[in-house]
């Protein structure tokens, strides 16, 4: 099945501080769409999920593209997330085709990395706003570098096109002290902890 | 109480088709938010244990509140999310100290169990701001039809010293799930993840 790219829109979210001390080394936070063309728009289709394997060179490439504009090597990257707005002739479970191919390019990408990738997934119109969660690529419960990443193409979905987002980041919250599990502690084998 | 509540919504969706397909059982999300006070609005306070006060009572109330509102036993619960908008008058790491470290224990208590990691998200905005609280199976994080979100937009909040947090619950996961992966039907619940 063929997800034909129209564009790809990369963002950049540099933070030197927020209210508090402000750092040396700014946090970095990076969001990458791709608007692809929905090959399953308009119509119930029963069967998805080969289509998941078709996807996978895609997320190879955003994750690519993402970490080389971020100015990264894999090793900076601390927290991952991803995303995907459907068009409004799309089903929420198109969206839902990114999970594996999403998670696979940024693994191949950032290494042998052990938690689980979050996610939002929404129906939207052109313009809409997603919300991507990010968290610690090796131990999911590191409390510091929950955060989020708003992403947005001012002009897409078009109502047969999907954004399919992948985020990452180079460190915790800019001024992170909530305690909890800390990134220097974790054993980051079974991706939680 | 700390948290200084101004406004509670509640918010039931309930699908009962996609692409002209019966959902059925239907599918239902509920999402329940309130704007409060900050009190550490407009400075740098280095110590939230205030707000960290208000994450507890919230995660209590909303979580109720939520679960009420589809009508079904703490049990039946299957997934759940939690988020949070700050004002501007605000700092991020003000939703990071609602959300994480103690909203999740009576969260966990309306929702009965809730072995798994509480998905979340956070972000700065105002009035008419929207955020999507990510879903994910309260039990095994790995669940692949139940990874969603749900998006919350208040018209009138978060005001500039305020704070926005949402829950959100549901009873099902995606409709007309078949991207594969782990189902509810055979988690096991016991590792948090499977």
């Amino acid at each position: 099945m063929s997800f034909t790219v129209r564009k790809i829109v990369i963002t950049l979210d540099r933070s030197s501080h927020d209210f508090g001390p402000p750092k040396s080394v700014p946090l970095i936070l990076g969001g990458i769409c791709g608007v692809v063309s929905n090959p399953f728009a308009g119509r119930y289709v029963e069967v998805l999920e080969p289509a998941m394997k078709d996807l996978e060179p895609l997320g190879l490439q955003l994750a690519g593209e993402l970490l080389e504009a971020m100015g990264c090597e894999p090793g900076d990257i601390e927290a991952y997330g991803k995303g995907s707005i459907i068009g409004a002739n799309g089903e929420l479970e198109h969206g839902a085709l990114w999970h594996t191919p999403g998670g696979y390019g940024m693994r191949q990408i950032l290494g042998d990395t052990r938690a689980i990738v979050p996610s939002t997934k929404k129906v939207g119109a052109v313009g809409t706003t997603i919300d991507i969660p990010l968290a610690h690529t090796n131990a999911a419960y590191v409390r510091s570098h929950f955060h989020t990443l708003p992403l947005q193409v001012p002009d897409a979905p078009r109502p047969d096109e999907l954004v399919l987002c992948l985020a990452m980041a180079t460190g915790s919250r800019i001024h992170a002290r909530m305690g909890g599990l800390q990134a220097n502690d974790i054993l980051g084998e079974d991706g939680l902890r | 109480m700390n948290a200084n509540i101004r406004k509670i919504l509640v918010i039931v969706e309930e699908t009962c088709r996609e692409m002209d397909r019966a959902v059925n059982p239907v599918t239902r999300k509920a999402v329940a938010f309130a704007v409060v006070d900050n009190p550490c609005a407009g400075k740098f306070v280095e110590d939230l244990e205030v707000l960290m006060r208000i994450g507890a009572e919230l995660g209590d109330l909303l979580g109720r509140r939520a679960v009420a509102a589809l009508g079904v036993p703490p049990s039946e619960i299957e997934s759940y999310g939690k988020a949070a908008i700050v004002g501007a008058g605000g700092e991020l790491e003000h939703a990071a100290a609602i959300l994480h470290p103690r909203l999740g224990k009576p969260l966990r208590s309306a929702v009965q169990q809730g072995a798994a990691l509480i998905p979340s998200s956070k972000k700065m905005g105002g009035a008419g701001t929207s955020i999507d609280v990510p879903l994910g199976h309260k039990d095994a994080a790995n669940v692949r039809s139940h990874f969603d979100a749900m998006e919350v937009r208040l018209h009138d909040g978060p005001r500039t010293n305020e704070i926005l947090v949402a829950v959100a619950v549901t009873d099902s996961g995606r409709p007309l799930p078949r991207v594969g992966g782990l189902t509810h039907a055979d988690a096991a619940g016991k590792d948090e993840l499977r």
